[in-house]
């Protein structure tokens, strides 16, 4: 139990320190430093992963434990979910440090420190068991973010990409923050589990689903789904490598995190009467960003963009598997979380490995540049199959249980969804890969401009792949094999889901109790995958192949369809900017019409 | 009274948006920021505000008489300390802006698009 609050206090202690004895130390030990820290908090975290299997931890700051349910304490809590989301943060960091080794060339080692303290708002963000210290959390979580991606100050692109991506998220934090007031005015408590109970008896009015919608917005605007997904791209594409990993493997998602606790703990109890008409809301934006996000990939040349926006067509997915407010749908999503992570954060790796060794990255500037790279672009087209759910890859799995999970909602079409986008997603990634490593097809269109500021290379260019950089990628790449393969982990998952839904349980174990229900490892059974799963995996991966081919080889303008989609994907294209303005306007018009549609599905 | 503190939340909240959406100068923007933000403190404070209550405090008033809510000052007070990190990193890249671009016009700012 006295382990819980070191999963915070570990980074922070560690960043305090490097940041103080910044000028005496070489740069070699803080990166050791940094490195045995993030390391540290990922194995206090997983102790605690083995340990919450069992029952929830609650952890009261001070020894504040509430009394006659009422909490006026602070408390962190340890489930499944959310120490297996510190756990997953944990380690991505240790292999966004290690790739960081011989890659950032940064004048001083306040990277290292900003990397700690993003781990660190993670950490609690995740834990968190009421929603003040929830919100405070995210906040150094968005901070330790802004810098990161605005660290090299020297270029024009990082500072346009971190403004739009600071100011479009403190806007949702205002939201968030405005939804969280009003509700402690409601309910007089800010503790997820007392709120829950406080909550429950009536059903929602006016006021609840106001609330509700800000701090959903506030959370979607993390995540990036459409429309609050502007700043996503322009801040992805800047960003440093390791800092890449950590934006898009992991903060996305918690936004969606942020979103499942607070409706589950909260709002479960007077919004679920009406569970299916906020269902549709629900899915129909993860649909909607998936799409977007889709579309987009495709049309990028910029390969950390391209990433980008594949990172939020797979946020939609993942949204669409909470949306369904279900629990199967859930444990899938839980899984495509840590599965797709783990292969997101190798293919930004790839990426960053052709960066270093050619001090750019553009399809069309690199054709045929990654000649010498063969390694890096098998690794890059391995991790690609498997994001176009290649079993017995994480991902796969994931993606299997949430349309199981969907069926089991008279969901089932989603199916299609869940082909479709992977699909797109892997054309444009193997177009790309079979332009920049194997010099294939017609050449990219446009390319650098030639009036633009050229785009320094984040280090100088090597002749060869550093080994902590191809260890990295390999590594992660083992990772999201080795979530595919975990024995168990869908029957585990699963369980997890259940006692993550249940608001009952959470509100006696969040308020001191025991847990009132027995939901438990091993109750449930893992998911085997189906011969139509598999049928569905190779249909993913045979079209995104295909696709590939035909972006490849062919002129798209001349394929039919090609001429009626030119002019709605030129204009999504324009959509996307860059002015911080539009993007908060979009904000703004997006909350409200979510906020519409969320009253006219709740408020019956 | 309460009823005016609550529009006044709701009204700084969208002026200081509106603000923000049409700036033409980040420094402009960043305090519009600051007048949306400052709407979240007038709500958490009309959330625990209370007609005729004293200050918190039960140094010099007897226990059991009537108080404000402290919780929402002590809200109020991290969020204050919260969004003065986030307008001093705003401002700072602001500075940067200027000097890469040298404009504080997000019209000027336009590296990334599409």
């Amino acid at each position: 139990m006295a382990l819980v609050p070191l999963t915070v206090a570990i980074p922070l202690l560690a960043a305090g320190a490097l940041a103080a004895v910044k000028p005496l130390s070489p740069r070699r030990s803080a990166q050791i430093a940094s490195i045995a820290a993030a390391a540290a908090v990922a194995a206090v975290s997983g102790v605690l992963l083995a340990r919450a299997g069992g029952e929830t931890l609650v952890y009261w700051f001070g020894g504040w434990e509430p009394r006659g349910h009422v909490a006026v304490g602070i408390s962190f809590l340890v489930d499944p979910v959310s120490a297996g989301l510190v756990c997953f943060a944990a380690v991505l960091t240790v292999a966004a440090l290690v790739f960081a080794l011989r890659y950032v060339d940064v004048a001083d080692d306040l990277f290292y420190v900003l990397m700690l303290v993003f781990l660190a708002g993670m950490t609690g963000f995740s834990l968190a068991g009421d929603l003040f210290t929830a919100f405070v959390f995210f906040e150094l979580m968005g901070i330790s973010a802004y810098a990161l991606a605005g660290y090299n100050v020297e270029q024009r692109a990082p500072i346009e990409g971190s403004l739009n991506f600071a100011v479009t998220n403190t806007a949702g934090s205002f939201l968030l923050l405005f939804g969280i007031g009003l509700l402690y005015g409601r309910a007089g408590a800010l503790n997820l589990a007392q709120l829950g109970e406080a909550l429950a008896p009536e059903s929602a009015d006016g006021l609840v689903i106001v609330a509700f919608v800000l701090i959903a917005a506030g959370f979607l605007v993390k995540a990036a789904a459409v429309p609050f997904h502007f700043w996503l791209a322009d801040a992805y594409a800047v960003a440093r490598t390791p800092v890449c990993i950590l934006l898009a493997a992991v903060m996305s998602e918690l936004g969606l995190y942020g979103l499942a606790r607070v409706y589950w703990a909260v709002f479960s109890g007077s919004l679920g009467p009406s569970h299916e008409e906020l269902r549709i809301v629900l899915v129909a934006l993860g649909v909607l960003t998936a799409l977007v996000g889709a579309a987009m990939t495709l049309l990028q040349g910029h390969l950390k963009r391209l990433l980008a926006f594949a990172t939020m067509a797979y946020v939609g997915l993942m949204l669409v598997g909470v949306g369904l407010l279900e629990a199967e749908a859930l444990a899938g999503a839980a899984v495509f979380v840590v599965g797709d992570g783990f292969l997101k954060a190798a293919l930004f790796v790839c990426v960053g490995i052709v960066q270093h060794r050619t001090g750019d990255v553009d399809e069309a500037d690199l054709h045929g540049a990654g000649r010498p790279m063969r390694w890096t672009g098998l690794v890059l087209v391995v991790a690609t199959a498997a994001v176009c759910s290649l079993p017995p890859f994480g991902a796969f799995l994931g993606k299997s249980m949430i349309e199981h999970g969907a069926s089991a909602v008279d969901y089932g079409w989603l199916v299609a969804l869940y082909v479709a986008v992977p699909a797109l997603v892997g054309a444009a990634l193997l177009r790309a890969a079979a332009r920049v490593f194997l010099g294939v097809g017609t050449r990219a269109p446009g390319g650098r401009d030639p009036g633009a500021e050229p785009e320094e290379p984040e280090s100088e260019p090597e002749s060869r792949t550093p080994v902590s950089m191809f260890a990295t990628a390999v590594a992660l790449l083992a990772c999201g094999l080795a979530i595919g393969l975990w024995p168990g982990l869908s029957g585990d998952a699963v369980a997890a889901a259940h006692r993550f839904i249940d608001r009952a349980g959470y509100a006696a174990v969040g308020l001191g109790g025991a847990g009132a229900t027995d939901v438990r490892e091993g109750h449930f059974s893992s998911y085997t995958p189906a011969a139509h799963d598999y049928l569905l995996a190779a249909l993913t991966m045979a079209g995104a192949a295909g696709l590939a081919w035909l972006s490849l080889f062919r002129d798209p303008r001349r394929l039919p369809g090609g001429r009626v989609l030119q002019r709605p994907l030129h204009t999504l294209r324009r959509l996307h900017s860059g002015h911080v303005g539009d993007y908060l306007a979009w904000l703004a018009a997006g909350t409200a019409v979510f906020g519409g549609c969320c009253a006219l599905a709740l408020g019956t | 009274m309460t009823a005016v503190a609550y529009v006044v939340a709701v009204w700084l909240l969208l002026i200081g948006l509106y603000g923000a959406v049409t700036s033409r100068h980040l420094v402009h923007l960043v305090v519009c920021l600051t007048v949306a933000q400052s709407s979240t403190y007038v709500l958490l404070l009309a959330v625990g505000y209370r007609d005729g209550a004293d200050a918190p405090i039960f140094a010099d008033i007897p226990v059991g008489s009537p108080v404000v809510d402290p919780i929402v000052q002590a809200l109020t007070l991290t969020d204050v300390v919260v969004e003065a990190t986030v307008v001093a990193l705003l401002l700072a890249l602001t500075v940067q802006a200027r000097k890469r671009f040298g404009t504080v016009d997000p019209d000027g700012i336009r590296e990334l698009h599409g």
